[in-house]
């Protein structure tokens, strides 16, 4: 039963800090969503003005090409690195 | 062959596949109807649902809202593609270990509210039909050009097609027959596209061609910009609107599409939780196919039409009317005038149609001296843009045949996956779930068809009557969507929100958006029932495209200050929003109440 006891608490201690890793990943990756779609996209544009991409500037481009890329690789980087972290905390599905 | 022959045997081939595959792969039960037995592959899934994502807006109508506009129209292309990494970090995974079919399921079991459950529903259901309203626009611009009939006519036979086809199988039906308009749809958009990249900049992939240089040495979107502004046109690529509305619509969109009930559906249909967030990976992969390459149709396609009006350059003569009469490059001015999406008068009567702003001041100076009355291309509807754009560059005809079938995949996919939406919300969540709970399996089928019956027969006749272009109908479902569902749905994963918050939530949030909406564009879109416009918005400026975004900021503060005033959730919920959250023991999908 004592076993049992420590093991139901050290699951529930190594579940809240495998969530509290998750909304840490999860932070990082919308902050950089923000920043390449409002940001650089819309907000910053003015700022990256002096960088010509092919006939316009580069918020341009990350208006209309760039934050798409970037949203992949944010999508594909979550994925993996999630499945990962299911691991190593022992949440994954068998 | 004519061109009439050759569209019809596209479309008709194009359509004898996926009625094939619907028969072929028929729902039997109600858990196939709706969550295909759960024995789809993530990048088939993902397919599916790029398929099912990309509807007659993104197919038809986002690229000329792009043309017409410029920069400030890359809203639809962030929103809409923005709001995937939404669904993979916030939503999806969670949703496919809570194990349900819809989305309002989860939303009564986690709020431990049928009350919950029934706003979700009917949140769902308005917006659903609203988006299906767009839909049916899409499909009376397609329908009508391929058949060579008025706009009207062609929606009233698109309805009657997509109902049948609707009607004929669930989502395992509509899962396979998906993946196959996918194939359909991506080379419709993107071997016109890829032939005018070539002609335009040597480039063969479009989206690159879009930053490329034309023959001459000078970048393509410079061209653009010069020939524009020459015609007393906004630059192409400068921020010509407000920031706050284009901040605010993308935004909206964004979380509209995490929020859209037949986009979470399905990563109901995948088998594992780490499989929904490589789906949604996956249907971006898919998805971004198109949205990389619409923004160098758009461009391109501006390019061409004002340069096919001004074939000496903008300072000389414009195009003759004998020229467009008789030079087989203009042909498809001819067929468009058909569709009543179309048209120009030679207000001077000098012989030539005069393409240009007609409310620019250095213009107006241009035309009194040169003894122009107006601008002469008096009706270019946007919506046509993506299926004349082959015509306009002289492609040839089995590419234009292959357009108009792509453009009505999208249209169908997407309607499709929404009346299946629609329909299991009524039949399953409604009826099933609160009014009749001892409905036989039969008879839920049977309502869910009936719904589908109902929806298509609204969304016609408000489609006869658009409250906008394709995309834009579709964005306000968008906004109804972001104020209602993904508030409730984010929070009753990531807080402890409680039952008495989250319907207050939801309702003050869809209800305040829905009313803005109405007093912009008409009540129940009814034209001329609005009591302001988008050119004057009631609101700090904010167009109704863009209020979702606000809505769902009223939803969460309303939820967090309703629920931090009442009683906390029971402890058998806060270990259900636990067991969410951690993947391990997820299982197949189980059949609700």
């Amino acid at each position: 039963m004592a076993d049992h006891a420590t093991n139901t608490a050290a699951q529930a201690e190594a579940g809240r800090s495998y969530w509290q890793a998750n909304l840490r990943l999860i932070i990082i990756c919308l902050v950089i969503w923000a920043l390449c779609s409002f940001g650089f996209g819309i907000l910053l544009r003015p700022m990256l003005s002096g960088i010509a991409v092919g006939g316009s500037d580069l918020g341009f481009w990350f208006a209309q090409q760039g934050s798409i890329l970037v949203f992949l690789a944010l999508i594909f980087f979550y994925a993996w690195r999630m499945n990962k972290l299911d691991r190593e905390y022992g949440v994954d599905e068998e | 062959m004519d061109q009439f022959t050759i569209n019809l045997l596209f479309v008709g081939a194009s359509f004898a596949i996926y009625i094939g595959i619907a028969i072929w792969a028929r729902a039997g039960s109600t858990s196939e109807f709706y969550a295909a037995g759960r024995g789809v592959h993530p990048v088939t899934n993902g397919m599916a649902t790029a398929a099912d994502w990309m509807s007659a807006a993104s197919f038809l109508s986002m690229a000329g809202l792009i043309a017409f506009t410029g920069y400030d129209n890359s809203a639809f292309l962030m929103g809409w593609t923005g709001g995937y990494v939404l669904l993979a970090l916030l939503l999806a995974p969670y949703l496919r270990k809570f194990g349900k079919f819809t989305v309002s399921e989860f939303i009564g079991d986690r709020f431990y509210s049928p009350t919950a459950r029934m706003v979700a529903v009917i949140c769902l259901i308005i917006a659903s039909v609203t988006y299906v309203i767009g839909q049916m626009t899409g499909v009376g611009v397609a329908f009508g050009r391929f058949l060579e009939v008025s706009n009207t006519t062609g929606l009233l036979i698109g309805a009657v097609i997509v109902f049948a086809y609707a009607v004929f199988g669930g989502m395992k039906g509509v899962t396979y027959t998906q993946v196959a308009q996918y194939v359909v749809l991506i080379l419709a958009y993107t071997i016109p596209a890829i032939f005018i990249s070539l002609q335009l900049t040597g480039n063969p992939i479009p989206g690159l061609g879009l930053f490329g240089s034309t023959s001459d040495g000078v970048p393509l979107l410079q061209t653009l910009d010069q020939i524009v502004t020459e015609l007393g046109f906004n630059q192409y690529t400068a921020h010509n609107g407000d920031t706050l509305n284009m901040v605010l619509f993308t935004l909206s969109l964004m979380i509209g599409t995490a929020g859209l009930p037949h986009v979470i559906m399905r990563f109901f249909t995948v088998p594992k939780v780490s499989d929904a967030r490589w789906s949604a990976g996956w249907a971006l992969v898919f998805i971004a196919l198109l949205y990389l390459t619409a923004p160098a149709v758009g461009a391109m396609a501006r390019l061409n039409i004002t340069q096919q009006f001004w074939p000496e350059g903008t300072a000389a003569q414009a195009v003759s009317l004998e020229q467009i009469e008789t030079d087989p490059a203009y042909d498809w001015m001819a067929t468009w005038q058909k569709t009543g999406m179309l048209g120009w008068e030679d207000k001077n009567g000098d012989g030539r149609i005069q393409y240009y702003n007609e409310t620019s001041p250095a213009m107006q100076e241009r035309a009194a001296a040169e003894g122009w009355t107006g601008n002469e291309l008096t009706n270019f509807n946007n919506d046509i843009l993506v299926l004349a754009n082959p015509e306009i560059a002289n492609l040839p005809s089995w590419v234009i045949g292959l357009v108009a079938a792509g453009g009505l995949a999208a249209a169908l996919s997407t309607a499709a996956g929404l009346l299946l939406a629609i329909s299991s919300a009524v039949s399953h969540d409604l009826m099933k779930g609160q009014l009749t709970p001892n409905i036989s399996e039969k008879n839920e089928l049977l309502a869910a068809r009936i719904a589908m019956g109902v929806s298509i027969a609204v969304a016609t006749w408000l489609g006869l009557n658009p409250p906008g272009f394709a995309a834009q109908t579709v964005a306000l479902a968008f906004g109804l969507a972001a104020a209602s569902i993904f508030p409730v749905l984010m929070m009753g994963i990531f807080s402890k929100v409680n039952n008495k918050g989250a319907v207050a939530g939801m309702l003050s949030g869809f209800l305040v958006t829905l009313v803005y909406i109405f007093l912009h564009k008409g009540w129940f879109f009814v034209p001329d029932t609005n009591s302001f416009t988008d050119a004057a918005p009631l609101f700090f400026g904010i167009k109704s495209t863009s209020f979702g975004a606000v809505g769902a900021v009223i939803n969460f503060t309303v939820a967090f200050t309703v629920s931090g005033m009442t009683k906390p959730i029971p402890r058998e919920i806060e270990e259900l929003v636990e067991s969410v959250r951690i993947p391990r023991g997820a299982s197949a999908a189980v059949d609700g109440h």
